[in-house]
């Protein structure tokens, strides 16, 4: 905030893994406890669910993987790389 | 106006993860970091696992719990190196604060150093610690949805130790179906049958484990 000169954040935009640990309610819930009766007051936390995607390394393809199982739905191969879906990060940030 | 940010909120603690793991290369120390929900057993399996080994490897355990040195009191009574760590209220074991336990350890003099992590199924999956590997227990007592609740910590773990069997007749819950359901999740990972009470299938669990620093040593000198 400081090195942009802002003076009130407005919003945080975070990219949650749909296999994290995190508990999307409960995170909201700490972020206005911790915020209300400071500075930060009134800004939004904004997290976007980012759901498993895998790729099979015996066919190469690419696709969702549903109800955490981790099994190519094209060749049934178990030799799985998450490719999305274990993210915790701070996308974008708005202040005015 | 927006700022775009991009950063890995658990990227300082994966940091100093790597640290340690630099540093557990150097002494070619096997490291496994050991989870469960409180009380699934993972002092008794240590407990079991230092007296089968302790012959044949240097051992060494940091025990992470809320509060209390209980843990490691168990360990040390057995003449093994064991440092407490009290998170104060945190659920689970970060890089950080295993790195201040090193001070404690002779790492040179040791073969295996284990990490009891603070019982909970959640976020102790999360925070790298500088680990080999991730193991975990899940007790036939706590039921066999577990896995199906608790995906990350059954993606993340190489190992499970399904625990307490000797208690199986008197509970509903299908070791079948733990393992069909871990193996959806982690079709990689190895399971064990045990029950630190009565010592059954732990014979198998020694094994692996020592494979595991027999190989993991040979694999580093290369
Ligand atoms: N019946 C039975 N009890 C066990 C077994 N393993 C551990 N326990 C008991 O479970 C309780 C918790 O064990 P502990 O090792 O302290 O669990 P931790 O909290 O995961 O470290 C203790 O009372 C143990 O004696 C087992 O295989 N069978
Ligand atoms: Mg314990
Ligand atoms: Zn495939």
């Amino acid at each position: 905030m400081r090195k942009h000169n802002a003076k009130v954040l407005r919003s945080v935009r975070l990219d949650i893994g749909q296999l994290s640990a995190i508990v999307p309610e409960s995170l909201s819930f700490c972020f206005e406890v911790m915020t209300s009766g400071t500075e930060l007051e009134g800004a939004k936390l904004i997290m976007e669910i980012i759901p498993l995607r895998g790729t099979c390394r015996d066919c190469g393809r690419e696709f969702e993987i549903k109800e955490y199982a981790f099994e190519c739905p094209h060749c049934s191969s178990p030799h799985i790389d998450t490719i999305a879906g274990q993210e915790l990060s701070i996308v974008e940030m708005e202040v005015d | 106006m927006k700022v775009s940010v991009v950063k890995n909120i658990l990227e300082a603690n994966d940091r100093i993860a790597q640290e340690n793991r630099a540093i557990f290369d150097e002494n070619d120390l096997l490291v496994f970091n050991l989870m469960s929900s409180p009380g699934a057993g993972k002092t008794s399996l240590l407990e079991n696992t230092i007296d089968a080994l302790k012959e044949d490897l240097k051992i060494g355990v940091i025990e992470g719990d809320i509060q209390s040195s209980q843990d490691a009191e168990r360990i040390a009574e057995k003449g093994i190196p064991a440092v407490q760590i009290n998170t104060g209220g945190a659920c689970h074991l970060d890089g950080n604060m295993i790195r201040d336990t090193f001070k404690e350890f002779d790492f040179d003099a040791l073969d295996l150093l284990v990490v009891e992590n603070v019982g909970n199924l959640v976020c102790p999956a999360e925070f790298k610690v500088g680990e080999d590997f991730k193991a975990m227990i899940l007790s036939v007592t706590e039921g066999e949805d577990k896995p199906a609740k608790y995906p990350l910590m059954f993606h993340e773990s190489k190992v499970l130790l399904i625990n307490k069997i000797d208690l199986l007749p008197y509970v509903d819950c299908s070791v079948e179906k733990i393992k069909k359901e871990a193996l959806k999740i982690n079709p990689e990972m190895t399971i064990f049958e045990i029950s630190c009470k009565t010592g059954e299938g732990l014979d198998a669990w020694y094994n692996w484990l020592r494979e595991e620093v027999k190989t993991r040593g040979s694999a580093r000198k290369q």
